[in-house]
């Protein structure tokens, strides 16, 4: 009698642990758990030190569903088995990458999958700020057309001289759409890029502020980009410049814009990040030549779709010892 | 241009006023007459009425060119003439110019931003935020503009740069117009049906003519359909404004960016409701820098009219 196959059914094999210290619902949830057993600190009653000493040690990979948490060295130390963290957004500004590669611990993020919707963001939003429209929808809507107002004269977008500030994958879909607009573009970033060598490098923000009509951040935030549209470039920018901002609320000091616009030191500014979201300055609240947004950048069903397979084909590389599809380098 | 008669049909840009005047015209305001009384004051100044400006708003139609005999021409502040009796024209031989090209980037600037402003719901993203309802929650997901279809009525000036902007988002490019065109990257359709039935989003860049009018039926509408987005930037009887009204608030259209209304400055009431509509008060070459362009291309016009040398942008 021929010996039943030692091997395990693969339907009992243990399915790889992934970590989540956030809720989670919906279609993503089920895909998750499809392939993962999820483990999940945020269902639990013990304080979260204790789960994670109790339940964690052996656990390899992390998932970020929001900047919500920070992953720091403090919770890297609990997580000594920790090899992977998957973060489902774009910016990593939450997860410490110093701290991360000191231990081993390797960072996945949204790669390229939210980059047309965040150029296409930055554009309108910048259309919107030249051209009114926002404000010319609100005045319509207001039944303000049928009075005697007259909406102020916008201004052409075809032409200005638009300075990105960090030409990455996002920065680079947005010159790309603008040039279409008869944009001359220009750049500010760590180092020149030479795949795009007939956009103007400038080696400092002040600088492209000086030669540019509008600037577009599209960084990533560190401790180097902080604050880094600050007064002095605002100021070179001038009193028709306008800044879109479709990175992170840091990157500008948030104070001293909300004075560069009540005083007229800018033009405008279409803003969908903020320092402190959803906290907003309501002192913006009350002017006509800013748009504001309520980080949706990403925010599409295509988005979503997209960065859920990649989140799950990442954790799948991770898991099999495959390379990863869209690591962060620190 | 000196002593030049001019009709200004509707209150303009403050620069051509200034530069007509600098160049010693005789400014006539039809606009300074309340409506009823308009004809008298054409009748009491006939004889001074050698040019008329019209625009989007008062053209010149059969009725005021038949008590101006002394008309020479007619230069409109617009590249659309359907506010002018273009066959009354030609008949009493009075030139006729109009203002192509130097507008059309702004139009179609402004043609890509209300797409992107329906699509992805700006300017009801900025209303979520200023009434501090983001602190309560978040607001549903706004879906994709590159990619989508883009479907463009009449592949002139206008629709040509809306197609060249579009195509940097990565949209496929489809068109109708009178006759197919020698753009191999976009697509042709026979019929403005087979258009809407075959794109995402549905854009008006023709020219308002009687075989144009209405030409956004029930029927395109339902071809467009609950996904489907309608940017109008031509004119507002290019569209069945009642139907687009009811699609929009059944839901069976998707959303609409609107620059141009049947009856301007009266829109329906119903849009005022709606995140899905976007509106702009014929804004679509309202910029300083076109505004003033613009008015060069007439005043330059009516100098060469004066000056008896070939008029740059005529039409009659």
């Amino acid at each position: 009698m021929a010996m039943p196959s030692l091997e395990l059914d693969s339907r009992y094999e243990e399915k790889p642990k992934l970590l989540l210290l956030q809720p989670i619902n919906g279609p993503f949830k089920t895909a998750l758990s499809q392939k993962f057993e999820l483990v999940k600190a945020d269902e639990s009653p013990l304080p979260l030190p204790t789960f994670l000493s109790t339940h964690c040690l052996q656990i390899k990979a992390l998932f970020i569903l929001a900047p919500t948490v920070t992953v720091d060295s403090s919770l890297l130390d609990q997580l000594p088995s920790l090899g992977l963290v998957a973060a489902i957004s774009a910016g990593v500004d939450h997860i410490h990458l110093d701290a991360c590669r000191k231990r081993g611990v390797v960072v996945t993020n949204a790669g390229e999958t939210f980059t047309p919707d965040v150029a296409d963001f930055a554009v309108g939003l910048l259309v919107d700020v030249l051209r009114k429209v926002t404000m010319a929808d609100r005045f319509v809507k207001n039944g303000l057309w049928m009075g005697k107002g007259d909406l102020p004269l916008g201004s052409r977008v075809s032409g200005k001289r638009v300075g990105i500030v960090g030409l990455g994958s996002i920065g680079s879909h947005v010159a790309k759409r603008l040039m279409a607009f008869g944009c001359p573009i220009s750049y500010f970033s760590r180092a020149p890029k030479p795949n795009f060598p007939s956009y103007r490098y400038f080696s400092s923000v002040l600088d492209l502020a000086c030669e540019n009509d509008v600037l577009v951040l599209s960084c990533a935030l560190t401790a180097e980009t902080h604050n880094i549209i600050n007064r002095d470039v605002m100021v070179a920018l001038g009193k028709d410049g306008i800044i879109i901002n479709v990175g992170r609320g840091a990157l500008i000091d948030e104070p001293e814009l909300v004075r560069c616009l009540k005083e007229g030191v800018i033009g405008g500014a279409g803003l969908d990040v903020f320092v402190n979201e959803p906290d907003v300055p309501k002192e913006l609240f009350q002017m006509e030549n800013v748009v504001l947004s309520d980080h949706r950048a990403v925010t599409t069903p295509e988005s979503f779709k997209g960065v859920s397979e990649l989140v799950i084909a990442n954790l799948d590389a991770f898991f099999s010892g495959k390379p990863l599809l869209s690591p962060v380098s620190s | 241009m000196e002593s030049l008669g001019v009709l200004l049909t509707y209150p303009q840009f403050p620069y051509l006023e200034q530069e007509l005047l600098r160049r010693g015209c005789h400014l006539l305001r039809l606009y300074d007459s309340p409506k009823n009384d308009q004809f008298t004051f054409l009748h009491a100044n006939a004889s001074s009425i050698r040019a008329v400006i019209g625009d989007t708003h008062v053209g010149a139609d059969a009725a005021m060119i038949d008590v101006l005999p002394d008309l020479e021409i007619v230069a409109s502040f617009s590249v659309g003439l359907d506010k002018v009796d273009l066959v009354k024209c030609k008949e009493r031989g009075i030139r006729v110019t109009n203002t192509p090209d130097v507008l059309t980037d702004d139009v179609a600037d402004l043609a890509i931003g209300l797409a992107i402003a329906v699509l992805r719901k700006i300017p009801a993203a900025d209303r979520f935020v200023r009434s501090s309802a983001w602190k309560k929650g978040g607001y549903p997901l706004t879906t994709k503009f590159s990619g989508k279809k883009v479907g463009i009525l009449g592949l002139g000036r206008i629709g040509l740069a809306i197609a060249k902007q579009a195509e940097a988002f990565n949209c496929p490019i489809s068109y109708n117009s009178r006759s197919e065109k020698p753009h191999p990257n976009y697509k042709y359709y026979p019929t403005p049906l087979d258009l809407a039935s075959n794109c995402e989003v549905l854009v008006v860049s023709c020219a308002l003519t009687n075989e144009t009018r209405l030409i956004v039926n029930r029927a395109i509408i339902d071809a467009l359909g609950p996904q489907g987005v309608l940017i109008n930037i031509g004119r507002g009887p290019h569209v069945d404004e009642a139907e687009l009204v009811s699609a929009l608030v059944e839901g069976r259209l998707g959303g609409a960016g609107l620059d141009v209304f049947e009856n301007e400055p009266n829109v329906p009431e119903e849009f005022f409701w709606l995140d899905n509509v976007v509106m702009t008060p014929h804004v679509g070459s309202d910029t300083v820098e076109t505004s003033k362009a613009m008015a060069d291309l007439v005043i330059a016009n009516l100098e060469a009219h004066v000056m008896g040398r070939p008029l740059l942008t005529p039409v009659l």
